[in-house]
């Protein structure tokens, strides 16, 4: 079941077209990755989700229903450019934010305590926003995200301006809210960050949706029967089932790329070359989403 | 209709409870109270005790010199070097040296001092002196001083204005008095406000939080929240200030036994005293001078008096109401315009362009207000300028407490709503784009296309 149904959605501003005719789905429970460079359309979409712009044409539904303004309070947004009031107490900031969601007062203070909890928070509550360092300042910012419980919770670049150490805390925070059942969508330009988190993606290009689909069966598409074998011996390929992309030799070490041809599988590659070298390491070389990525884009350049 | 109500309580609580916004508050009534308590306090120090030194050589007025108040008169005898030489040991203010000198021809007087004499001391001197001769004169050539006195006349005219409501007594003075202190008050809580509109919708911009805010509440809600929340601010601020002035003000005039302005009570009731001739008869037995300054004292008694009965004429509701009426109003129409530029603009240096066609209204009607509307409050100029809504919250207030008729008012009503109605959908439209857009420049242009985007 989706939660969300973008249905060829199209937005232009005065001299160039954000989005054009962009569809897909973004299924419950999962962690969606909104993928494209800068300037793609991203946050154009994500602007049309959260209802702060509407789309020239097209449709979004929200759990099968038609975008309506009171599903704002089943949304977490984190925008790109962080911000929050500069002269407002930690505590009190949250509350607004939360009350401007539709809560009340004191399930408000309930939740903001037990995040603050979670968070290690509890000395900046009476602090101002402005005194604290920007680390602090993007943890304050993403409990407000997450404080109403949303069912959807859009990141835009999350981890931007994260150490590691409170990029990890964001990154087990999320995958702990998508095991509670919140859908999260991540938009973001680097794809390696994408790939140990996400479950679905969306490659967006230029106002246009390249390609979508769960990360694993866009990784089998495409799959190129490479493998890197790295051994002892001379390696010398003659078979017409195989192919070698690449090869180092080093003082009879080797390293090699061999791309499966005719249909052969792994083990008939592994057969082969058991007959011949002593094999250390044979790994099948998977593209990563950016590889894919820039071969999209490239293709959608030129064609 | 709760989340504007969350905004206008967060924009009204952090805006009070800023340092700047408590200072501001206290520290004004402040300030007024030293206004009035360090030159009342320095006027008691001032020459309070004035010794002039009299040498007459022309025996005319060694008698009449009487010490008054902060004058006190010593007598000297003999030649002036002695006198000069006297007076050098003491610690007296001056030398008074009255040569040998005939009533019709009194010159050569002269004041020595070890400092230069104040100007104040020398017109005392000046003024008793030239009494004296003039009484001496009059005795010379036979005129009764208090006869030629009953010969003066005083003529104060009293203006009425005759309408519907009856007969009314006008003073000019109380009636523009009243309407400019309303349009002064509207012009600086449009600026000062405005302008805080306007800086709390760049700082959200430029904060990056009011994308957060917009994925929650209408951009809409969020400028009339703002706007809304400002206006409690300033009503708050100028509630305490007249609250604290008041406080202030009768505090120091206890403490310090100082009455720098009567009270209107109090002038009030020496007016109808004055009026009723009571006192006057009494002063006139005590000496011609005290007659002479009784008079005049009855005449700013009497004008006094004719204010304050003009300021009971004055229609106090009315003023009251159009005053609230045109604050709000003129404070909404501009103010959602403040918003609007903060909202085109990145940082304030390039508010400029935008702020210039807005003050220039603003900054007109104010000087038009106790230029030409005052002294025609019923001309083409005024009736026009008290139509149009960027000029009518000023520009009405001054005319209001000298009569309009109901029709303009009402008209004057109308266009302010319709106005503000524009300029807050003008306002919004442009906020709506304006506040999501970063690193542009907009020029007037642009402004406009924003007006029609769909967003």
């Amino acid at each position: 079941m989706s939660i969300l149904k973008i249905d060829s959605v199209t937005k232009r501003y005065a001299n160039h077209t954000a989005l054009s005719d962009v569809s897909f789905d973004i299924p419950a429970g999962c962690i969606f990755g909104l993928l494209g460079p800068n300037g793609a359309g991203k946050t154009s979409l994500i602007r049309i989700i959260t209802q702060i712009t509407g789309a020239d044409s097209g449709e979004v539904h929200f759990k099968g229903e038609r975008l309506r303004p009171d599903h704002i309070r089943q949304m977490g947004y984190l925008p790109e450019e962080r911000g929050l009031y500069k002269k407002m107490k930690v505590g009190e900031q949250l509350l607004y934010l939360a009350q401007l969601k539709g809560l009340s007062k004191t399930e408000a203070t309930a939740r903001i305590k037990a995040w603050v909890d979670r968070f290690e928070m509890r000395d900046w509550l009476n602090k101002n926003i402005e005194d604290l360092s920007k680390g602090m300042q993007q943890k304050v910012q993403f409990v407000a995200t997450v404080l109403h419980e949303p069912s959807l919770i859009i990141l835009d670049e999350p981890f931007s301006g994260f150490d590691p150490i409170n990029a990890n805390l964001i990154k087990d925070e999320i995958l702990a809210l998508r095991d509670r059942g919140a859908t999260i969508i991540f938009s973001t330009h680097r794809m390696e960050s994408v790939e140990e988190l996400c479950d679905n993606i969306a490659l967006i290009n230029r106002s246009r949706k390249v390609l979508d689909g769960p990360v694993k069966e866009i990784r089998d598409t495409y799959r190129t029967d490479t493998f890197q074998i790295i051994g002892n011996g001379q390696l010398l390929i003659l078979s017409p089932d195989f192919e070698v992309l690449e090869q180092h030799d080093n003082h009879g070490v080797f390293r090699a790329n061999v791309k499966l041809l005719n249909g052969s599988t792994p083990n008939d590659l592994l057969r082969y070359l058991i007959e011949r070298v002593e094999v250390h390491s044979f790994v099948e070389l998977v593209p990563s989403i950016n590889d894919i990525f820039i071969r999209k884009v490239k293709e959608t350049h030129h064609g | 209709m709760d989340k504007i109500w969350l905004i206008i309580q967060r924009e009204y609580i952090t805006r009070v409870r800023k340092k700047s916004f408590l200072i501001m508050t206290f520290l004004t009534p402040l300030l007024l109270a030293a206004f009035m308590i360090i030159p009342a306090w320095l006027a008691t120090f001032s020459d309070s005790d004035d010794t002039i030194m009299v040498l007459d050589e022309s025996g005319l007025f060694a008698d009449k010199l009487i010490s008054k108040d902060e004058l006190k008169f010593v007598t000297l005898g003999g030649s002036l070097e002695q006198a000069k030489l006297a007076y050098k040991e003491t610690d007296n203010t001056a030398l008074l040296h009255i040569p040998k000198l005939s009533i019709e021809n009194p010159e050569g007087i002269k004041v020595y001092a070890k400092k230069n004499t104040s100007i104040q001391t020398k017109l005392k001197l000046e003024n008793m002196l030239e009494k004296e001769v003039e009484n001496q004169r009059f005795v010379a050539s036979g005129i009764d001083r208090e006869l030629l006195s009953k010969m003066k006349a005083n003529i104060s005219i009293t203006a009425v204005n005759l309408s519907d409501e009856g007969e009314k007594d006008n003073n000019a003075f109380v009636t523009s008095g009243a309407g400019i202190v309303a349009a002064v008050i509207i012009y600086f809580f449009i600026f000062m406000y405005g302008v805080q509109i306007m800086r709390g919708v760049i700082e959200e911009k430029t904060n990056r939080i009011v994308e957060i805010m917009i994925s929650s509440v209408k951009p809409f809600q969020l400028m009339m929240g703002k706007i809304i929340g400002i206006a409690g601010v300033g009503l708050t601020q100028f509630l305490l200030w007249l609250i604290l002035s008041s406080i202030v003000v009768t505090g120091v005039q206890a403490a310090f036994g100082i009455k720098p302005a009567p009270t209107p009570i109090e002038q009030m009731a020496a007016g109808r005293e004055a009026a009723t001739g009571e006192t006057q008869e009494v002063q006139t037995t005590e000496g011609e001078v005290a007659a002479a300054d009784a008079t005049t004292d009855n005449e700013a008694n009497a004008v006094m008096g004719s204010a304050f009965k003009a300021i009971g004429n004055l229609n106090i509701p009315l003023i009251i109401g159009c005053f609230l009426f045109y604050f709000l109003g003129g404070y909404l129409l501009y103010g959602s315009l403040f918003g609007a530029i903060g909202a085109a603009v990145d940082n304030e240096t390039d508010t400029q362009q935008f702020m210039f066609p807005i003050t220039i209204p603003l900054i007109i009607s104010f000087i038009m207000s106790y230029t030409v509307v005052i002294q025609n409050p019923d001309g083409p100029v005024a009736f026009w300028m008290s139509m149009i809504p960027f000029t009518s919250p000023i520009i009405m207030m001054v005319r209001v407490p000298f009569g309009v008729p109901a029709w303009e008012l009402a008209l004057s009503m109308g266009l302010l709503i319709l106005g503000f109605i524009i300029s807050t959908w003008i306002a919004g439209r442009i906020y709506r784009v304006g506040i999501l857009m970063y690193g542009k420049k907009v020029n007037y242009k642009e402004l406009s296309k924003w007006l029609f985007y769909r967003v």
